[in-house]
């Protein structure tokens, strides 16, 4: 029997997601022997000739990482999804477009004039040196792919069989995903139902997480480096704005073990639609304020509070993304 | 020629009706509303209410999902401090809306948009004077065209 096969593509990411593969150590022998990978441009040398030149759904499996920032991500996604049989969101940047959606409070413009225009990086002759998509060469035409307004993530172009949150997926989850999978095949099992979230917990991120906690009630918010934190006592109890009861466990809690508040990688728990609207649910229970001046009082020392409850899932949140002109505008 | 004018004025102001969702309380709010009706007051036919269980029940995900789907402002409405049926719900909702407002800035939206109002059953008056000012308020905004892509 041929062996099952196997692709991996990262759009727009950082490559973390990645190495979280690698992570999975000396069971990556098992992966590399029960699979036959086709397509890994991260680890080996594979043209996107070849997966054009395959027949539709003969891929079994795909992990795609990486939320739709360009044209080349968009192709990638529709080639891999026709190429494959299950297509999984793989890391939170495909799920909801994780760091690289933050972006979308700005559009195309606002991002080309800083990166290629005020970044202090840009040296003084290339500044606002935009890149165009298609040049004229001796050699002859030439082009880059088309860099879009707004990132999206996987769901949004094409259609998703199953999710892996996390930025990144834990290798132990990852393990336990693909062992699944193996086994699946292998047994000739039923997959689980669509749209299934794989390789994560049912509730939220406090249910992991070690520390203390007794009756909230916020009086002062503080930023990790304004104070020590208690090793043992909740930190949202002590001020600092942990996400983690608006997040999906599954990680094991392992910011918080390390005395740094959730941040909301593995996204909305189960039954949320938007992870920033459940944070605001759940900090107005605890703040210690009876006025709304109080509440404002309180609530200013949160910096950048769209950044903060939206850290990973702006790009899948309700709005998508920050309104930048037109009605409605806030000046 | 002025007739024209003034018929032109007319079509122009008839262009933009707001659509406005109000969350109210089922033991004050709404209740205020209903009283509003039976008392036959003229309260402002852009309000599309949905009644709650208790403001603090709105949660702040309602709010978005108004937004999205198309309103122009969004209403939450509750019993006045220390009457909440629940005993402090409101209190949450009022921290709710300070928060939603603070994001809804972010986001690129007028905070306007969002208005919070302690009305009970017995101030229908109190309703109907709202619902226009509220009314008036959106329309001046304009429409929201909500941009996802």
């Amino acid at each position: 029997m041929a062996k099952p096969k196997l692709a991996l593509y990262w759009a727009a990411s950082c490559g973390g997601c990645e190495i979280a593969v690698v992570d999975i150590e000396e069971h990556l022998l098992e992966v590399a022997e029960f699979f036959d990978i086709v397509f890994w441009p991260c680890v080996m040398d594979f043209k996107y000739a070849d997966i054009e030149a395959m027949e539709d759904t003969s891929i079994d499996i795909t992990l795609f990482n990486g939320g739709i920032r360009t044209s080349e991500n968009e192709h990638l996604a529709k080639l891999l999804r026709a190429k494959s049989k299950v297509l999984v969101a793989f890391g939170s940047c495909a799920q909801e477009g994780c760091i690289p959606g933050l972006a979308n409070a700005y559009d195309k413009k606002g991002i080309y004039e800083f990166v290629y225009g005020t970044s202090p990086s840009v040296e003084e002759q290339s500044k606002y040196t935009f890149p165009v998509t298609c040049t004229e060469m001796p050699e002859g035409e030439i082009d880059i792919p088309e860099f879009r307004e707004t990132l999206q993530p996987l769901d949004k172009v094409v259609d998703v069989d199953y999710y892996v949150p996390g930025c990144p997926p834990q290798s132990n989850q990852i393990l336990i995903v693909l062992q699944t999978v193996m086994a699946i095949i292998s047994e000739g099992k039923e997959l689980p139902p669509r749209g299934t979230i794989l390789g994560a917990g049912e509730k939220t991120c406090c249910d992991e997480c070690p520390r203390e906690r007794k009756e909230k009630k916020i009086k002062e918010f503080f930023r990790p480096h304004e104070i020590i934190p208690r090793e043992d006592e909740c930190l949202l109890d002590q001020g600092i704005l942990c996400m983690g009861p608006a997040t999906r466990s599954g990680c094991g809690a392992l910011c918080v073990q390390a005395n740094v508040p959730c941040r909301g990688c593995y996204g909305a728990p189960v039954h949320v639609r938007d992870q920033g609207a459940k944070m605001i649910s759940a900090l107005a229970s605890v703040l210690e304020a009876e006025t709304p001046e109080e509440t404002r009082q309180i609530i200013s020392k949160i910096s950048d509070p769209l950044g903060s409850f939206y850290r990973f899932s702006l790009a899948a949140s309700t709005f998508c993304r920050v309104q930048l002109s037109g009605n409605g505008r806030n000046e | 020629m002025n007739e024209i004018m003034q018929k032109e004025k007319q079509a122009e102001t008839k262009t933009f009706e707001p659509r406005i969702v109000a969350f109210m309380c089922n033991w004050c709010s709404y209740s205020g509303a209903d009283l509003a009706g039976v008392s036959r007051m003229k309260s402002s036919p852009n309000i599309r209410i949905i009644r709650a269980m208790c403001s603090g029940r709105v949660d702040p995900s309602f709010v978005l999902r108004a937004f999205e789907l198309g309103a122009d402002g969004v209403m939450i409405a509750g019993c006045h401090y220390g009457d909440c049926h629940y005993i402090e719900g409101n209190f949450k909702t009022m921290r709710r809306v300070e928060l939603m407002k603070l994001m809804l800035q972010q986001f690129g939206i007028d905070k306007r948009r969002l208005r919070l109002e302690w009305i009970s059953a017995s101030e229908a008056e109190k309703y109907a004077q709202v619902s226009f000012e509220f009314t008036e308020q959106v329309r001046e905004l304009g429409p929201l065209n909500l941009r996802f892509n």
